[in-house]
């Protein structure tokens, strides 16, 4: 193995390594919040608004994210009323079609983690909320999110792994990640191996720091536990 | 343009090659996931096993392949292992129009990665059984691999079905980052079809249809499975 190469190539590739992480944080945030609209939309009453939800849902789960990417970045300029529209210049960007495409499928996959985590909330505590004479608003706020929460940090944590790892799709529309530099280094290189195992390890280090952090974010919720999370 | 025309199949329309990237599609995503099975197998072992060296050297596999992201794990094999496939097919007779190397590499990485997310749903399979299972086996006089053929792997299986399930889905989803290296599935089909036709946005719609239909497919499959293997004093067979 060539030490040489492989220490010049982890520095390049640390220069993507914002990038990435820029990705994960853009599309998390957004996805957090959207996902939280679609699963109160699929729990909704409203028959439309929870089928509209979970056929979202289906389609985004049911396939593959590097097809969603391509048909955001390739598919949609065929639409005239989008290329003259002013949506055409976020469109055209490829860094903007892959947050869209990683918002969109993160957004599905969260909905689900945050419908789980609701569903999973004894009917006990919303009834004694309720006889507490508690209004919809503060059962929500004091008892239903503190509970949902703490059900679905551990699985959101491992959502944001895969985000992390997803983000390496963006490569494949020209944006300069850790992948994409790998990428275009083992092209320069003739040395394949070494540059995707370095990449490699580059992201189990991105992937430990971010479980760690989880980690820290779920004791901090258990500390707070009893009534008063 | 008429779409039903677009899609006919023959030379007029693009619906046969259309279908047959979805065939290429379906056999990468089973070999690789029927490849992966063994390793998914050995790697459940090692983690369950006694020894403290097996048990790293397994962990040490599903962390590094569920840590790293799947179009990395298909370079390192496409790139890294450029040629190797080529040279096992000339060797064995095998030479000519279809791209070994892009085959060899796209099922064995599917394999690699299923093998990883596999190796967790046996183990956890494996857990789920009553201590008691494998006592009673044990008890009646039953040889270890006996017992694990006859009484643990049966019901390993029926507790790990929904996650072998979903870990199917995940796959074939995955195969679609195989198009990278330039292997012609439904992916790269449709990169192809809809450069020649300008008609990007029709023919990724068609994509998203055909992966829907085979996600769908999958899990009315798997979960009609699921309920036969549910049904109550029903003897799972294991011959």
């Amino acid at each position: 193995v060539n030490l040489e190469l492989v220490t010049a190539s982890l520095w390049r590739m640390a220069a993507g390594v914002p990038i990435t992480l820029q990705l994960v944080g853009t599309s998390m945030a957004c996805g957090i919040a959207l996902a939280t609209l679609v699963a109160l939309a699929s729990l909704s009453r409203n028959r439309w608004l929870s089928r509209v939800a979970r056929g979202y849902v289906y389609v985004i789960r049911g396939t593959p994210l590097l097809l969603q990417v391509f048909f955001i970045y390739y598919g949609v300029g065929q639409l005239e009323w989008i290329r003259d529209s002013p949506l055409w210049s976020l469109f055209r960007s490829a860094y903007w079609c892959a947050i869209t495409a990683l918002v969109l499928s993160t957004t599905a996959y969260g909905s689900e983690i945050i419908r789980g985590g609701l569903l999973a909330i004894p009917r006990g505590q919303l009834e004694a909320a309720t006889a507490f004479s508690m209004t919809p608003w503060q059962r929500f706020r004091h008892v239903t999110l503190p509970l949902a929460i703490r059900q679905m940090v551990p699985a959101y944590g491992n959502e944001l792994i895969l985000m992390l790892k997803a983000t390496s799709v963006a490569s494949t529309v020209t944006i300069m990640e850790v992948t994409g530099i790998a990428r275009t280094m083992a092209a320069e290189t003739y040395a394949p191996i070494e540059i995707f195992l370095t990449a490699g390890v580059l992201y189990l280090s991105m992937n430990a720091s971010l479980a760690g952090l989880v980690h820290i974010l779920e004791a901090g919720l258990r500390g707070r536990g009893g009534l008063h999370a | 343009v008429n779409l039903i025309e677009l899609f006919t199949l023959g030379p007029g329309g693009w619906g046969d090659e259309m279908l047959r990237g979805a065939v290429m599609t379906l056999v990468v995503a089973v070999s690789g996931f029927i490849a992966g099975l063994p390793f998914g197998m050995a790697c459940a072992w090692a983690k369950l096993s006694r020894s403290r060296l097996l048990r790293f050297a397994g962990g040490v596999y599903t962390t590094i392949v569920r840590g790293v992201p799947e179009l990395l794990v298909i370079y390192l094999l496409f790139f890294g292992g450029s040629g190797v496939f080529l040279k096992i097919a000339q060797a064995i007779g095998l030479s000519g129009s279809i791209n070994v190397d892009a085959i060899g590499a796209g099922v064995l990485s599917i394999a690699v990665i299923a093998g990883a997310y596999l190796a967790e749903a046996f183990r956890g399979g494996m857990l789920a059984i009553p201590r008691g299972q494998s006592e009673a086996a044990l008890a009646f006089g039953m040889p270890r691999r006996l017992a694990f053929r006859r009484v643990l792997l049966p019901q390993m299986v029926r507790l790990a079905l929904p996650s072998i399930g979903n870990i199917w889905l995940l796959t074939l989803k995955d195969t679609a980052l195989i198009s990278v290296t330039g292997l012609v599935e439904l992916l790269r089909t449709t990169d192809l079809v809809a450069g020649s036709t300008r008609m990007p946005f029709t023919f990724y719609m068609s994509a998203i249809l055909l992966y829907l239909g085979l996600t769908s497919f999958s899990t009315l499959a798997f979960r009609s499975v699921e309920d036969r293997l549910a049904r109550p004093s029903q003897p799972v067979s294991a011959q």
